[in-house]
């Protein structure tokens, strides 16, 4: 059985951050690959917008993933297994996979990094109502289909959720001739980014109704309408002011999900609002020497965060494949008022700043958030507008920290 | 002259049944469908349940072929590679339920079905997510769950196995008669046949008339379905029905021959014309909330993956299994609703001696086997290990929520009854069947369905005529890196 130092379940973004990451602490490193090709699905992103963090600089997609997989393929300390399904993950960290080409592939890993990605929710998960025809698809498949393979869905869209692959496709669709008449969200807030909404919306005319869904859809074969109503406090539509919209097709951009489906049911710690592992400072679960990293760990809105955290998950699981993963005393990071999550969820007490990630729950405007530590304030940060389509972080002092943390709101 | 023995109408369950049967015998035999597929109809949307046989009246055509069509399914589906198991069904009670409880027992015993009522003790050892307030259930430890479709499909790529026809996409819109016969005339050509078998289904009516046979009032019942993700499979072991009403059985919970769970069906009466529209509605996706809820506890309907609606189609309160005293060689087999599923390789197996008999054609000498399938998901390492290196296809692995693999799908494609059509591959591997629902295999099912088919992308289809996915090309053309 072959041994690697670090194996990266995953080549997109995070994957690719990792293995950079671990490579730099010497270890030798192994990336899994589903697709094709390493990339992800930055490979279907091809409008702009990725790396102004990251790289200071604004790239498409396939650009962003290639100045990584550059990098990666150049490194003769990285193996690279693509169109390679990992199927299970041991405790003591052995890998089984397949692929065409390898067959049955068995790999010991001194230590893992999750970086699966995520999925999108799907029409059954929502529970459509209506017909069943062709013309229904998340978004990400639509952007698939046109970006990758050069096949358009549809002309007349009417898309449901806010979500940033939704708007980007909005965008997109409009681009190839196609009528986007629509976008609703259920909610009375967006879940997307603020940016995508006035690039791929407003400058377009595209009309956003917030407290809308989709009641119905008609249509044997083909999408032929959706009906669509406001809905109440309770998110139940108010069927009196239902309306009916023609339209051959629905793009569903209604959330997206860590996919966590390889280690479900094993010993790591879950998180139920986040979806991902209950994660320290270092991206390292509840298992030791198993790391998450990405949107398999949390949903995010930007590429650049991925790879940043992605990079600090590489690095500590070198560390810790190495034996040089230092232990200190833990706390607990707790989501205080109006914040959803904070991530990570516990940290270890010690030298050096650390930032905690977190979302708001509704959109908030001129509120402080607050770190506390057992109630003593580590760091404030006045804001204007809170979303919670929006990540946000508060960086403190490690040697600030007593006991357990709470990340809150406060006027 | 394209002469046939039988030409069966109605490419369902039943229909399938028969020309699996028939196709035992020394015969020509074809069978008509008119959609892109078998098992589109009420044999794609339906529990899956084989049930043990209280439910019919005793006496009945139900009762007869319910009974013995569930004694053959173990046998069937070993044969056929069919995924099957006998779970068993409960029906559950509250305390004033025991009068009619025992009704239904006396009339499951009266049918020669092994069923006892047990009380809450037997009744958590068997589903501990029982409801508080049930108290008794009568248990028929031979009631089994069967993937419907599969089913379908295997009976009739065994039938093509052994050299049945199978045209897709024929819709009959003529029946005239002939000397010695029938000529059937469908949109696309024209067979001549001695024997006719309707085994439409909700077309049934349709078929009947055009022959002159009476045109039999159908009623249409849509039933709304969950499925929900396969991690809360541990939810439910045996088929849990409420106390049947003068609606049907009931909402039940149920796990599926293929690992997920069911819920479901409502009975909405839908007109004709709405038939075979199969809408889900939010009315009845309530309704079924509602009715799982007071038969077991923890059932997370929010883990769902899918909800769909099917429907089936009665004909007065018993099968119609006859041929018309009106016109010679013309066979009906209609109003097969539930237990239809259950009956009907047991209406398959009476119909084939019946006509063989009219016709005196011989039985064949042997049958061929359905060539061996390979699923992925439930292969070994060592299995998967070699078959991979046999043919790295069966290595490439396209929907990761159900592990199938390029391998599986390209055989879908060149099976018996080929799989055109996005749907009639995911019915055949499950590639699109999981908790991503095609999210991500979907457009890869396509490309090989292309590449297999010899047509454009933009033709490729998600079922019938019209059902184009991707139908158009971009105007501007990216090429990845």
């Amino acid at each position: 059985m072959k041994y690697f130092d670090v194996v990266i379940i995953g080549g997109g973004p995070a994957g690719m951050a990792a293995a950079i990451g671990a490579r730099e602490q010497g270890a030798s490193v192994a990336i899994l690959e589903r697709d094709v090709r390493l990339g992800g699905i930055l490979n279907q992103c091809i409008h702009n917008g990725f790396g102004l963090h990251y790289f200071g600089e604004e790239l498409t997609g396939p650009e962003y993933a290639e100045r990584f997989r550059q990098k990666v393929l150049a490194d003769s300390g990285i193996d690279v297994y693509l169109e390679a399904m990992v199927l299970s993950l041991t405790e003591n960290k052995i890998v089984t996979a397949v692929s065409p080409a390898d067959g049955l592939i068995e790999i010991s890993a001194g230590s893992v990094v999750l970086a699966m990605g995520c999925r999108e929710r799907s029409a059954g998960a929502i529970g459509l109502i209506g017909t069943r025809p062709a013309g229904i698809y998340t978004a990400g498949m639509a952007q698939r289909l046109s970006n990758v393979d050069g096949y358009l869905v549809g002309k007349e869209v009417v898309i449901l959720g806010s979500g940033d692959i939704g708007l980007i496709m909005a965008r997109r669709m409009t681009s190839e001739g196609a009528k986007v008449k629509l976008v609703m969200e259920i909610m009375p807030f967006s879940s997307g980014l603020k940016r995508n909404i006035v690039q791929c919306l407003q400058d377009y005319d595209i009309p956003l109704r917030y407290s809308t869904t989709v009641t119905r859809v008609t249509g044997k074969e083909r999408l032929t309408g959706v009906y669509i109503a406001p809905v109440d406090e309770k998110r139940n539509p108010i069927l009196e002011q239902e309306e009916y919209i023609p339209c051959d097709t629905l793009l569903l951009s209604v959330g997206l999900i860590p996919e966590n489906d390889l280690i479900a049911g094993s010993a790591i710690e879950m998180s139920p609002v986040t979806s991902g592992a209950v994660v320290d400072e270092y991206r390292q679960t509840s298992v030791p020497g198993i790391f998450s990293a990405g949107n398999v760990l949390h949903v995010h809105d930007l590429v650049d965060n991925v790879s940043e955290e992605a990079y600090v998950a590489g690095r500590a699981a070198a560390k810790y494949a190495a034996g040089a993963i230092e232990d200190a005393p833990i706390v607990a990071v707790r989501a205080g008022a109006g914040v959803r999550y904070a991530l990570p969820q516990r940290i270890h007490r010690g030298e050096g700043t650390v930032r905690l990630y977190f979302r708001v729950d509704k959109v908030y405007r001129g509120m402080t958030v607050t770190a506390r530590s057992e109630g003593v304030l580590l760091k404030k940060k006045k804001t204007m507008v809170l979303a919670p389509g929006e990540m946000q972080y508060i960086e403190i002092d490690k040697s600030l920290v007593t006991g357990d943390i709470s990340v809150a709101l406060e006027e | 002259m394209n002469g046939y023995d039988v030409i069966v109408i109605g490419g369902g369950v039943v229909g399938t049944a028969v020309l699996r049967s028939l196709s035992a015998y020394r015969a020509k035999v074809l069978l008509l469908e008119k959609s892109s597929d078998v098992a589109c109809g009420s044999s794609r949307a339906n529990s899956g349940i084989v049930h043990a046989g209280y439910d019919a009246e005793t006496g009945t055509k139900k009762a007869y072929f319910n009974v013995k069509g569930a004694a053959m399914y173990r046998a069937l589906t070993e044969e056929l590679d069919v995924p099957y198991k006998k779970v068993g069904s409960l029906v559950a009670a509250r305390k004033d339920g025991l009068p009619a409880l025992q009704a239904l027992c006396d009339r499951g015993i009266a049918n020669g079905v092994d069923v006892r009522i047990i009380g809450r003790e037997e009744i958590l050892a068997l589903e501990p997510n029982i409801a508080d307030d049930i108290e008794y259930a009568l248990y028929a430890p031979e009631a089994g769950i069967v993937s419907p479709y599969q089913l379908t499909i295997a009976q009739a790529d065994h039938a093509v196995v052994n050299g049945a026809e199978v045209r897709l996409e024929e819709k009959v819109i003529a029946i005239d008669r002939e000397q010695d016969g029938f000529v059937v005339r469908t949109q696309k050509g024209e067979y001549h046949t001695r024997y006719v078998v309707n085994a439409a289904g909700a077309g049934g009516a349709e078929v009947n008339a055009l022959v002159g046979e009476e045109a039999y009032t159908e009623t249409h019942a849509a039933g709304d379905y969950f499925i929900l993700d396969r991690k809360e499979s541990g939810v439910v072991r045996t088929v849990v029905f409420p106390l049947p009403d003068e609606r049907g059985k009931g909402i039940l919970v149920a796990p599926t021959a293929d690992g997920n769970v069911i819920l479901g069906p409502t009975s909405r009466k839908v007109p004709h014309e709405e038939a075979e529209e199969n809408a889900v509605t939010a009315a009845g996706l309530q309704y079924v909330r509602e009715g799982v809820a007071r038969l077991m506890k923890n059932v997370n309907v929010r883990s769902a993956i899918r909800v769909y609606a099917g429907t089936r189609t009665a004909i007065g309160s018993d099968f119609i299994i006859e041929e018309s005293k009106k016109v010679a060689g013309f066979y009906m087999l209609l109003g097969i609703c539930s237990p239809g599923l259950t009956s009907a390789p047991a209406i398959g197996e009476y119909v084939a001696e019946e006509i063989a008999g009219k016709l005196s054609l011989e039985k064949k000498y042997a049958i061929r086997p359905l060539p061996a399938s390979f699923r992925f998901r439930e292969a070994t390492p060592q299995e998967i290990a070699l078959k991979a290196q046999e043919d790295p296809a069966f290595g490439r692995i396209v929907c990761r929520c159900e592990k199938v693999t390029e391998g599986e799908i390209v055989r879908a494609v060149h099976s018996p009854v080929p799989a055109r059509t996005v749907d009639a591959v995911k019915r055949r591997v499950r590639a699109g069947m999981g908790r991503c629902q095609g999210g991500f295999c979907q457009p890869r099912v396509m490309e090989i369905l292309s590449r297999e088919l010899g047509i454009p992308m933009t033709s490729v289809r998600k079922g019938d005529a019209g059902s184009e996915i991707a139908p158009y090309e971009v105007k501007d053309g990216y090429e990845i890196l």
